[in-house]
Order: structure tokens, then sequence, then C-alpha cells
């Protein structure tokens, strides 16, 4: 059985902040703190639960092997107007300000 | 330098030639479109959108699989990897871990641990536009399918690298997967490379990415080994880091990434439900594979006495390997001539039937086309030598007629117009 | 002109020229004039798509199988060229350009659109107080919550602002707000309604239902947005065999326990014996696993919409990251944490396989039951802001509820009173996967035996 730290840690939090891409401000890393520590904690009680001969469910509907064969036109395709309609384009290209890190991976 | 055991480790990508994107409807061809013209609510990532797979591009996968020697799981399915940067529009890439399509397999001696389809991410460039430094993002590519090759660390050179590669690239063409082109980015490499200095594997590797071209993997991974071995040398310690390859300076440079982005959060996709692919398909599409490269090239040994390089020059693109198959089979004794002028004069550009170049052949060497009552005398006899293949042929097994024809030619000694004798074979057969 | 409370009136009153669309568009725009403001139920009119619909109807032959009928839908479901905001500052301008698949249908059906409906931001919450654009006011009493997640959805229906809503439910989110507003809603089976350009919260839990006043209405309104969809992978078209008397339910013991008000409780006797007057058979079973339904669902669930909220960097549309309201940060926090190395096997992992001994626990129940009888919630609604500033207790609401998403089973919610402060009472029903009709049948056989009328608050 794995011993869970159920309260968590400031770093912690800051941690998980930068995984999920959110800038936090101290007040708001003052406030989760306790409230995600509280539900961590009540979550845990599933260690108390037998799943060592237990598969795992991520699907309730139990469907297999379901995809497309190649169809005749685009579907979805949509015109370089409507992808920007919700924001600027600059020649065509999405703009934003310079990413000075390599990708992890591509 | 040779007192370091080099070892290399690859990940390949390659861009199956697929209709359409890995879980949408886009083209999968997106070369010359202007930017941000080719995608859809699935690939662009808007809220709402749900993907579905390609069935191509199982296909395409599990036939590599399959001319690699990889065992086909029975179970396989598809993983969310999360991290942020904004060419990769859901925030995650729709990839496989734990049960990917292929696993295991080999290439030239070289292991190979696992081969899995993937979703491309968009491109970015980066510009100055009125003094101000900017990334500008084309998610035409977002979505594509790409289907990654990984091999165990098991390579000790740059040569074996680049044996591996061209392979890959062959076989992918043989197979109709993909041109599988560095240059044109259908074919992309991740070299991890560490040195060893007692055989053992050691505790960093170095990413090495953004490797286009087959001249500069060549220059990199060179320029990669020496900077590491320089490191080792001075007693310096060498630390796990991705890096590029810079053409000018002719060095490698550190690539700045986030520490943290490595913790990807894979859970299994839910929107996609798995793939079970039972042993009967495997088997039926074992056995509508075609000839590899590496059976071709035995064969084209054994059946035509051909030199190496004669052969790989010949077997390097199979729609010139099967034309000089036909060639030799309309005249056999003209194989060496057939050979010398498709290798070294590139023939069989001007004469798209095989037919025709063979009469080139003989008009070249002057020899003229035997005559039409020495022909019909030649093949009257060898109907009369050869009463079992005849009896063959009636019984339907019309491809023995390749061997009727060759008889023919040799008692000609090569002087048949290929055409006649055919023509001529049959209309005697069907009498 | 009063309005009809069910498609068959609607139909029937059209088709004798009683009134026309156009008339009943009148009617229900003067009414979300009037009270839209105070009740805070729409977040986007859509006054022009609905009367260019509306006389499209009034110049048809009147056969579609929803023509006439007005509808509304959560913000969550995105409509091609109309703001669609899921309830959230982040989308506050986003107009999508393409429509969800189940709108599509209810447009091609006859249904007239006439806007869109307010909702806890993301889908997250249960009483509409997290809604960034001011909390949907219970049309029974103002002072209280109209449910959430898909608050709109009810309180449109109860205000007689439409007659017929969409909602989604992740974990009680169209029960609810049916409950607490004296409507019918389903929550069907995961995996047979399409969930294509509905902005996802917890991909393996979401689903898509509908709400209205009758039973009958909402088996209508199924049976047209249900169905294979050609963008949705995790859609079939399965429905099971059953009969049509001798139903035996099931009662959980393990749901009424305390914590249940005991109003709650004997409304839903009053209702068991209502259906045995019926000859329908009741059994006491056991469902011990439901214990750990709530930690299941509070690790799967934000791990999910972790996920699917990444999506959210402002780059192609919606504002910044920063932008997200504290409870989806909240979430988004959670779920990182439950998948992030070093924890994935605990506790992610760990749900996965706690999930997989419920569902079976309650696909055992149903070889010897038809369907399950229970509260959809542990009150009838609560005062606004009352349970806000204990975000635990907020999902102790969820108990009920979090069973049928958990195992992909579909539920009804059916309103079966009034409690004595006079707000709406309902229990819910639940039945094995794919088994939608037993719930239609059981549910008409109530409304039967009851008399049942539609009631509006006003």
């Amino acid at each position: 059985m794995i011993h869970l730290m159920t309260r968590l840690t400031k770093k912690e939090v800051l941690h998980v902040a930068e995984l999920s891409n959110l800038k936090l401000s101290e007040s708001e890393v003052k406030k989760f703190l306790p409230q995600l520590s509280k539900i961590i904690e009540y979550v845990s009680q599933l260690s108390e639960v037998d799943t060592k001969e237990t598969k795992s469910t991520s699907q309730t509907m139990g469907l297999t092997n379901v995809y497309r064969e190649n169809s005749g036109d685009s579907g979805e395709t949509l015109t370089q107007e409507e992808v920007f309609s919700n924001t600027d384009e600059y020649n065509g290209f999405f703009k934003v300000p310079a990413i000075l890190e390599g990708r992890t991976n591509k | 330098m040779n007192k370091y055991k080099i070892i290399i480790g690859l990940e390949v990508h390659v861009e199956p030639n697929t209709k359409q994107k890995m879980f949408c409807r886009c083209q999968q061809d997106h070369f010359g479109k202007i930017p941000n013209s080719n995608t859809c609510p699935i690939c662009l990532g808007l809220p709402g959108a749900l993907p579905y797979i390609n069935k191509e591009a199982i296909d395409k996968i599990i036939k590599l699989g399959l001319a690699l020697g990889s065992k086909i799981n029975n179970f396989s399915r598809f993983y969310r990897k999360h991290y942020f940067y904004p060419d990769l529009p859901k925030g995650y890439q729709t990839s496989q871990l734990d049960s990917p399509f292929c696993v295991g397999g080999e290439l030239l001696g070289k292991k190979i641990n696992h081969i899995h389809l993937e979703e491309d991410a968009g491109k970015l460039v980066h510009e100055t536009i009125n003094g101000e430094k900017v990334s500008l993002i084309d998610f035409n590519r977002s979505g594509s399918c790409l289907i990654e090759i990984v091999t165990e660390p098991v390579f000790n050179s740059v040569i074996e690298v680049i044996a591996f590669l061209k392979e890959l690239q062959l076989i992918a063409r043989y197979l109709d997967i993909s041109n599988a082109d560095m240059e044109k980015g259908s074919m992309r490499l991740e070299a991890n490379i560490s040195l060893s200095s007692d055989g053992k594997l050691p505790n960093y590797k170095v990413e090495l990415k953004n490797i286009n071209s087959f001249k500069f993997l060549e220059k990199a991974i060179n320029a990669e080994i020496e900077r590491q071995s320089k490191a080792l040398d001075s007693g310096e310690k060498l630390i796990q880091e991705t890096r590029g390859y810079d053409e000018i300076k002719k060095t490698t440079f550190s690539q700045r990434t986030k520490a943290d982005s490595h913790d990807y959060r894979y859970f299994p996709e839910a929107d996609l439900p798995p793939v079970e692919i039972n042993s009967n398909e495997i088997e039926k599409i074992k056995l509508e594979l075609i000839e590899l490269p590496e059976a071709k090239r035995k064969r084209f040994a054994e059946k035509y006495k051909l030199s190496k390089e004669y052969i790989e020059i010949l077997i390097s693109d199979l729609k010139r390997a099967d034309y000089f198959e036909e060639a030799s089979r309309l005249s056999p004794n003209l194989i060496m001539s057939i050979a010398n002028l498709m290798v070294n004069k590139n023939f069989d550009k001007e004469f798209p039937e095989p037919a025709g170049l063979i009469k080139k052949i003989l008009e070249l060497t002057k020899v003229d086309y035997a005559n039409l009552s020495n022909v019909e005398e030649s093949i009257d006899k060898v109907i009369y030598e050869n009463p079992d293949v005849i009896n063959s042929f009636k019984e339907g097994k019309e491809q023995v007629i390749g061997f009727l024809i060759g008889q023919v030619q040799k008692m000609l000694n090569g002087r048949g117009d290929p055409r006649i004798i055919q023509q001529k074979l049959l209309e005697k057969l069907h009498e | 002109m009063n309005l009809p409370l069910t498609i068959k009136e609607t139909q029937e009153g059209l088709k004798s020229k009683k009134f026309s669309a156009v008339e009943l568009v009148d009617t229900y725009l003067d009414k979300i004039k009037k009270y839209n403001d105070e009740f805070k139920i729409f977040l986007t009119i859509t006054e022009e798509v609905a009367y260019k619909k509306a006389k499209e109807i009034d110049n048809s032959d009147l056969t579609l199988p929803l023509f006439g009928v007005v509808g509304s839908y959560k913000d969550i479901f995105l409509t091609k060229g109309i703001r669609t905001t899921a309830g959230s500052k982040i989308l506050e301008n986003f107009i999508p350009p393409y429509s969800a698949t189940i709108i599509k249908k209810l447009e091609n059906a006859g249904v007239i659109s006439i806007g869109k409906l307010n909702c806890d931001a993301f889908a997250h919450g249960s009483s509409g107080e997290n809604s960034d654009f001011g909390t949907t006011l219970n049309p029974w009493n103002k002072e209280y919550t109209a449910g959430g997640s898909s608050s709109g959805s009810g309180a449109v229906l109860s205000s007689n602002m439409s007659l017929i809503s969409i909602g989604t439910d992740t974990c009680g989110s169209i029960r609810l707000p049916a409950n607490y507003g004296y409507l019918v809603s389903l929550k069907p089976t995961y995996g047979v309604i399409s969930r294509y350009g509905v902005i996802a919260m917890a991909s393996s839990l979401d689903t898509v239902g509908p709400l209205a006043h009758t039973v009958p209405d909402v088996e209508t309104v199924f049976n047209v947005i249900k169905g294979k969809d050609y963008l949705d992978a995790t859609v079939t078209e399965k429905s099971i065999n059953n009969k049509d008397s001798k139903f035996k339910i099931g009662i959980p013991k393990e749901f009424f326990v305390g914590g249940l008000s005991k109003e709650i409780e004997k409304n839903i006797s009053e209702v068991i014996k209502i259906y045995k007057k019926e000859h329908v058979e009741f059994v006491d079973v056991s469902l011990p696993s439901t214990k750990y339904a709530i930690s299941v669902y509070y690790i799967i669930q934000p791990a999910e919409v972790s996920s699917n909220l990444s999506r959210f960097d402002g780059i192609r549309y919606g504002g910044l990251r920063d932008t997200f309201g504290e409870e989806a940060k909240r979430r988004i926090m959670l779920g990182s944490y439950v998948l992030s190395a070093g924890f994935y096997d605990a506790y992610y992992e760990k749900a996965m396989k706690v999930r997989t001994i419920i569902k079976n626990e309650v696909d055992e129940i149903f070889t010897k039951v038809d369907a399950l009888i229970a509260p959809v919630a542990p009150t009838p609604a609560f005062k606004l802001g009352e349970k806000t500033n204990d975000p635990l207790s907020m999902y102790l609401t969820d108990i009920y509820a979090a069973t049928a998403n958990l195992s992909g089973i579909p539920a009804i919610a059916i309103p079966s009173g009034f409690s004595d402060k006079k707000l709406p009472l309902g229990f819910q029903l639940m039945a094995p996967r794919f088994g939608e009709d037993i719930l239609f049948k059981l549910g008409k056989i109530f409304e039967i035996a009851t008399d049942y009328k539609p009631k509006v608050a006003f």
C-alpha cells in the first residue's frame, strides 16, 4: 500500500500550476492550498479498496474498432476566414510573441 | 576518440501518404497550401471537436510493422500526451503509450523497440516584424498522421545510422506507405547520442533534433560526437539535454526547454475506442506483403548474377526493378545489356515499354531480327520438345509462356522480336 | 396567449391554427424580455433566428417531428455564428464556425431555436453559482438556486421561456435543475447521443440530454437527437429489448441514509406506494461501492477537465488562461495533480479501477431488477450562497448523481410534488445501459397514475 502524502505543500501547488500553464497569484496559492489538500485527503480513501485483480475502466460503452475509411470530401475543413473568426491574423498566420524555448518533443 | 563507445538510438518520424489526416478529414498532404487553409475544428483544437480514427493510417503502420518483423499488438489504443506549446492546439498530442500498434522488430540487424501512430503539430516560424520578435503559426500540418519508429540504442556509428535510414526509406517506398523524403520532411530524425567509456549504457543522452537531410545528418552527429568526446576528455560531466545543429557554425547548440515539461501526464484517450486486431487479419495482411528490398536483392543476385552496385540501383525503385525483370523475361540472353543500358544510360526512361528497350538493344548491337519463318520454325520445335509445359499452359498455368518465349529466343540466339514470338506462340497454343 | 406546455399541444395548436409559430415566438420573447435580466436565464437571445425559423414553419406542411417546438440550449453547445460562452468569461466573445451535431438534428427536425442558456462556467458546479455571468435564479423562488450546472436549461422551462431545452450531465447536471424545477429530464446512456460540438468537460463522463415538462416529450426529443454520428467515435445505436409490465425496481439502501432530508424521504416513499398500486414490485438492494463514487468521480473528472481545458491558450480563440474562474482553476490543478508523475498510479489509475468495481456492481444489480429508484439530491433547492464557501460539501450534493455517470447508465428525473417551502420535489430512476425505454415506460406509468399535469412557476 502506497503511503500517500495527503497534505499538499506550497512547492507542489506551484509545480502543478506550472504543469497546468496557470500563473497563480500569491492569494490564489494561499486559497488553493488548503482546498486542494482537503480534496486530496478525501479522495485518498480509495487506497483502502482492494484493486489488485481489477482492470481499469476508461470507457463504459464497450466499443472497439471505430474508424473511418477515406470519404470523398474534406469534411469539416474551414476557410481561412472561419479559422480567424475569433482572433487576428497576420498574412494568414497566427502571431504570438517570440517563443524562445525549443519543443520538448515533436 | 576511439576510447569511447558511440551509442546512438533513433526516433524516426515518417509521414504516411494517407489521403486524410489522423483524426479528421482534412487533407494529409498540405504541400503548397496557403497557411491555415487546411484545418478544421478537430485539428485546430476548437472547443467541442472530437477525434475519429483514419483507418488508412492503421493499415499502413501494420504493413510497416510486418515488413520490419514487429509483433502486431492484438489490442492497441491511443493516449493523450500533455504539454503546452503554441503549435499544439489541444494542449495535448494524441499518441500511444503502453500498447502501440507494433512491438519489436529489426532492420539491418538493428533492433526496433516499437512503432506507434500519433498526430503531428503545426509549424512555427520565427520572424522579426517592426523590430518585434514574433512567432508565426500555421496549423495546416496539425493533426497529420505520423508513424514513429523507435529503435534501441544499438547504433555505434554514423554509417550504421545512414544505412538504416536509407533502407527504411526504401521499404516505405516499396510498401507505398510514404516517400520518406528527409528534405521534404516526410521523414524526420531525432538521434539520442551518448558516449560510453566502459561499454555500459551511460546515465545521460543528448537528444539531437531537427535533422532534416542526409547531408546534415552525418555532419551533425559527428559534430555532437566530437563535442561529447572533448568534454569527457577534459573531465566534464555531460548532462541530459536537447540540442540542435547549426549548419553555419557546424556545431551543435543547446536548445532551452522547460524543465518540467517532460511530465506528460499520459492517460487513455476516452474519445477513441481501442483497436482490436485479430491474428487472422494480421496473417491476411502478411500474405499480401510484396517482396521487400532485401529479398529482392538476394533473388536478383541469384537469378541475374549482376554486381551488387547494379542490383542496388535497379532495386532502388520498384518500378525500375519490375521493368528490368519484364525486359529480362522477354530476352533472357540480353540481361547484361539491359542492365547496362538501364544503370548507365537510363534507357528505360526513353522506352516506357520493356519491349521497346529490347528492340533498341537489338538495333544497337546491329542484329537483325530473325525472319518470321525462322521464328515459326523455332516455335514449333519448342512446342514439340516441351509437351509437359504445353499441357501446363493448356490447363491454365499461363505464366509458363515466359519460359517458352525464353526457349524460343535461345534457339534464335536472341535474335527474335519478343513481340512476334509471343504473338505467334499464343496463336499456335490456342490452335 | 396561454403557452402550451407539451409538444402535442403545441403542434395541435399550430395545425388547427389556434396560433402561429410567430405568435409563439412573440409570447416567449415577451416573457424573456420581461424576466431575463432578473433571473439571468439566457446569455444570448437569438430573436432573428427564431423569427426566421418560425416563419418557415408557418409556411411549411407541419410534418417535421418537432415542428414549432421552441427550444433553447445550454451555452456549452456550439452554435455556428452565434456566441457560445460555456458560461465563462474566457469565451465571452467566442463565435463558433460550426454547430454541434445535436443542434443540427434539432433544427432539421423543426425546432425554433430561441437562445443560449446560462450555466456554471464550463459546467463546473451544481447550483449555477459558478457562472461568470451571474447566477440563474430559481423561478419557483428567486432566493434559491436553480440547480446546475445546466441551471438555465431548468429555469427556462419553469419560467416558460421555451418548451424544451438541452443540457449536459457529467454528474447530475441535467437531473438537478429538473429536480429543482418541477421538470422531467433524461441523462442518457453514455454513448447514445453525439458529443460533437459540445464543449467537453470530462470526456468519459459527459452526456447530452433533453429537459421538458413531460416524459413523452423528453422521449420525443431523445429520439430525434440520439443516434450514430460520423464525427463522434463513441456513439453506438444499441438498445435493449425489455418488457412492458411486471417491472421490478430496486431501492439502494446506501442512498437512503443520514443526510437525506426527511421531506424527500417521505416524498419518495409516497412515490413507491403509487408505483406499487400500479403493480410495480420493489426490492431492497445494496450498492456498497457507491460510497467511493464521489472519490472516484473527483479524481477522474478533474483529470479529464484539466486535459480538455488545455486547448484554451488564447491563441486561436478566447481569452488568456488567467481569465479562468476559480472553480475551473481549482479543477485544472486537481486534475494535473492526480495525473502527474508519481501520483498517477495512486490516484487516476486507482480511480479507474474502483470505477470498474462500481460499474460491475451496478451491472450485477440489473440482473435482479429492471430499474433503481433514488433521490436526485439530498435536499430540495438550497438558498443562494448557502454552500459556496465549502467546495467539499458542494461535492456531496453529487452523491446521488455520480453512480449513473461512472457506470454509464441512463437516469430520468421526474417531478413528484412540492416541499413545505413550495419548492419542487422529484425522484430519479436509473436503468441498465441502453435501457432508456424502461425509464420512459416507468415514467409514463407514474404520470398516468398521478394524473400528472405540467406546472410552471409563472
